[in-house]
């Protein structure tokens, strides 16, 4: 049984109720026991670090001060952004410290990635003892979006230009994986009410690539990613002139059908682009 | 580069830098415009100017001409170029203290940027209850910024409500917000001064 605190982030409260149902889901079937931060905020995500320097690092500060008050050790962020800023804070926060030796702002919550979280040998290690339905013939293409990787002095990413470890996830659960060249590039990101024609051009030159390549689907880990590739996809396969639609599965989605969990394809149904006829025709 | 008539002054004015490094820590004269910021950049092909100009114009004391650019409002915050520099400038870092500029000195106007408009809805909303609730800030973008009316003009306002309908259907547009039980808390982060708020234009709101 592991215990691990757990920051939602607004958007897994609202739109990304589906990828919040797919992480708890994942969770319960690993024993992995998801606790909250009680009385979490917002962390100011573009917006404040847009308008208001102090601000962007104020709000999660406040998160990771509660973290620690609340004794948690370890804070997973599923939400890409919400990681980078929680990040930025600790940095900050470590800076301050150490210029003003004996500050009371000494950070020691460990911040996570999802992906990063789930890629521990450990709890890899369970995956594969509970596999009971291999993805076998699935081809997917790992997105891995901006947020968790760069810059990598706030991130600590190991491999910014070249992620693998979603990769090694998925492999891990007998999804073929496709190797691609737009694993970090960005989908525009929260440009996708004001700007979307920016979201547009974006999305349209990785769905094109991912199609190109051969892949039934796209996996991602970041909710802002997955509104930008599925919840805009009818309207950008249109204006770009796509061959087809291309399912964008939360990684935590394939894991749950991998291990058997039944309510995986109604998790699956909660996006906009339908995957049922992808994974169907490959037998799952 | 101060235009004087007709005259061209090719010489540095390192005021505007100063101020950045002071208020930002960011050294935009360590670049040497190799371009690699420009090279990497996803979304130039909707910018003004391209990131590697706008720390030109830094340099040359021209920083009335990038808080008025375009580029600025079009960057994403994706970090490829601050994660490639190799001296280390933290180009998207910049980005966002122009933008901070900008807003700070109330030379935006949200009725003609879009983004700006959201970034202020958003922060608005953070404000209010602690947490985004997403529902009620689309709507609240939507009449501050006055893009429900472009929207209707061009017709994409029909894709906006059946988006609507799709997340309603599938239980992901809930209609009630949550909040923090604890909103002094988050309110008073919000009243302390900041560096960019002090020089705030009175009449700006937020």
């Amino acid at each position: 049984m592991f215990s691990v605190g757990y920051y939602p982030g607004c958007s897994l409260e609202g739109t990304a109720r589906d990828y919040a149902a797919s992480i708890e889901g994942v969770c319960r079937l690993l024993d992995i026991e998801l606790v909250e931060l009680d009385d979490w905020n917002c962390c100011g995500a573009t917006a404040a670090h847009s308008l208001d320097h102090d601000l962007s690092v104020a709000l999660p500060a406040r998160n990771l001060h509660l973290a620690r008050q609340q004794g948690l050790k370890d804070l997973t962020a599923p939400c890409a952004l919400c990681y980078n800023r929680l990040k930025s804070a600790e940095k900050a926060l470590k800076k301050k410290a150490a210029q003003a030796a004996g500050a009371d702002e000494d950070p020691q919550v460990r911040v996570w990635d999802l992906v990063d979280y789930f890629s521990q040998p450990s709890i890899v290690r369970e995956i594969e003892r509970r596999l009971v339905r291999p993805l076998h013939g699935l081809r997917a293409v790992c997105y891995y979006g901006c947020m968790v990787n760069r810059p990598p002095k706030i991130t600590d990413a190991l491999a910014w230009e070249n992620p693998t470890t979603m990769d090694r996830l998925l492999e891990a659960v007998g999804a073929e994986v496709l190797d691609w060249p737009f694993k970090t590039d960005c989908c525009g990101a929260s440009h996708a009410v004001a700007r979307p024609d920016l979201v547009s051009a974006l999305v349209g030159k990785l769905l094109k690539r991912a199609l190109d390549q051969g892949a039934h689907a796209v996996v991602v880990s970041c909710q802002m990613c997955h509104a930008n590739l599925d919840l805009y996809q009818p309207r950008i396969v249109q204006q770009q002139g796509l061959a087809s639609s291309l399912p964008v599965f939360y990684f935590t989605d394939l894991i749950g059908l991998a291990l058997g969990e039944t309510k995986a394809r109604d998790w699956m149904k909660r996006h906009r682009v339908n995957g049922e006829p992808v994974l169907t025709s490959v037998g799952l | 580069m101060n235009e004087v008539m007709d005259e061209v002054v090719l010489e540095p004015n390192y005021d505007a830098t100063k101020r950045i490094l002071a208020l930002s820590g960011i050294q935009p004269e360590l670049c040497y415009q190799c371009r690699k910021c420009t090279s990497g950049c996803p979304l130039t092909f909707a910018m003004d100017y391209y990131p590697d100009q706008i720390v030109r114009y830094l340099l040359l004391g021209l920083e009335d001409k990038v808080l008025s650019s375009a580029t600025i409002w079009v960057c994403s915050s994706c970090e490829t170029c601050t994660t490639r520099c190799p001296n280390d400038i933290d180009i998207a870092g910049l980005m966002d203290y122009l933008k901070q500029q900008a807003h700070a000195k109330g030379l935006v106007d949200p009725r003609q940027n879009l983004t700006y408009a959201f970034h202020k809805a958003f922060l608005e909303d953070i404000a209010r209850r602690g947490r985004v609730f997403e529902t009620g800030l689309m709507q609240r973008y939507m009449l501050s910024s006055g893009a429900w009316k472009a929207k209707l003009a061009d017709g994409t306002l029909w894709d906006e409500i059946r988006l609507g309908v799709a997340l309603w259907s599938r239980g992901r547009l809930p209609l009630r917000p949550r909040g923090v039980r604890h909103l002094a808390e988050v309110q008073r982060l919000f009243a302390k001064p900041t560096q960019c708020r002090e020089k705030k234009d009175t009449s700006a709101s937020l």
